[in-house]
């Protein structure tokens, strides 16, 4: 069975941290280039590979990413 | 399939537990006590106990973990929570009690608090965050800190000749008749974090049992104090805390 998903960041509250990054099987986390008012260079989804996995929500502190999955 | 058609409310499998409130954690990036208050909130609510569980706080970064979970609360004097927690239980039998507390607190300061409840055999939690240093007050040696480790009081690392060697908290109250379930347990990759949570909640459940203390130590990270990226203290900690703080449980008496 197969997944695909999708996350949304709470970008103003993200600190930037990166254990999302690493924690992540498929790369679909990264880093913005952009900063949020506190100056954090937040995480956003990149690419389409996400598999709604929730790694990234999982280890993130301060609860700022929400998943979504569905099977294809 | 277009990201927006998966972004349904149908297809949610993650959000924000229900009981982290919308204050914005004082916690540095990447520091572990947010993830760890995460898993504390999920495990109170999937278990229906918020209006029954009392948490005490502590002296250290976590000390406003009372604005942070939405529960009642109680603030300890720092390494004074097992006191606490010890009153709270035996006037409120009824009750989900629990501390959480740093390893300068409660390896510390509160060593003699800790060691009496685990000798009593009190009916409580204890969540132990264990990150090898006073994180709050600007990273000094903690009883926990590794030896060799640079601290801000052990600039040249720790040197057991003049400051003794790291103490293992949950190996010692494990001879403790008093102890019914302790564990040690990590929040740094998506694996250690659902294993972190079961032990939580079964150290919840235990507690309901009235079989003894149940003890869950998370071996944490505090990336400031180690000055270090989030991601680099993680990697340090699973190289080095791990080997003298190793991952698993470590008595229970269920078993
Ligand atoms: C009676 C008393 N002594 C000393 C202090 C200073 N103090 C505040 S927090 C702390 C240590 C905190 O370290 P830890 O418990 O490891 O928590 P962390 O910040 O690392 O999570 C100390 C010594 C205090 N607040 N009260
Ligand atoms: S783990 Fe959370 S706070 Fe850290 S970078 Fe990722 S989304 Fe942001
Ligand atoms: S849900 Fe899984 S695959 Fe998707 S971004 Fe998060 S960690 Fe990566
Ligand atoms: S000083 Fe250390 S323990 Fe305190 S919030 Fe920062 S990283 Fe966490
Ligand atoms: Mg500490």
């Amino acid at each position: 069975m197969a997944f695909k998903g999708a996350i949304e960041i709470d970008t103003a509250h993200c600190k930037g941290c990166g254990v999302c990054v690493t924690n992540c099987p498929t790369g679909s986390i990264r880093l913005s280039g952009m900063v949020n008012s506190k100056g954090y260079n937040y995480a956003e989804m990149t690419g389409d590979a996400c598999i709604g996995c929730s790694a990234c929500a999982l280890v993130c502190p301060d609860s700022v990413i929400t998943v979504y999955r569905v099977k294809i | 399939m277009d990201i927006a058609d998966i972004k349904r409310p149908e297809n949610l499998v993650y959000r924000k537990p229900a009981l982290i409130t919308d204050n914005v954690m004082h916690y540095c990036p990447g520091c572990s006590h947010g993830t760890v208050h995460k898993l504390i909130a999920e495990v109170i609510e999937e278990m229906g106990i918020q209006d029954s569980t009392i948490g005490i706080s502590p002296v250290g970064c976590s000390v406003f973990a009372y604005n942070y979970i939405d529960i009642d609360w109680e603030e300890a004097a720092h390494g004074r929570a097992p006191a606490l927690a010890t009153a709270t239980k035996r006037l409120c039998p009824d009750k989900h009690v629990f501390t959480y507390q740093g390893d300068g607190d409660l390896a510390s300061i509160g060593t003699a608090e800790i060691i009496h409840a685990c000798s009593r055999g009190e009916n409580i939690v204890v969540i132990f965050i264990n990150n090898g240093i006073y994180g709050m007050t600007g990273g000094q040696m903690a009883p926990t800190t590794l030896i060799g480790m640079k601290t801000s009081t052990t600039p040249y690392g720790r040197d057991p000749k003049l400051n003794g060697f790291p103490m293992v908290i949950a190996d010692m109250i494990a001879h403790l008749d008093g102890t019914a379930y302790i564990t040690r347990q990590s929040v740094h990759t998506a694996a250690a974090v659902r294993k972190a949570k079961s032990a939580i909640r079964k150290a919840f459940e235990y507690s309901e049992k009235n079989i003894g203390l149940s003890f869950v130590e998370i071996v944490a990270t505090c990336n400031s104090g180690w000055k270090m990226s989030p991601v680099d203290a993680n990697a340090w900690m699973v190289e080095h805390m791990f080997r003298k703080y190793p991952i698993g449980d470590i008595k229970d008496v269920l078993k």
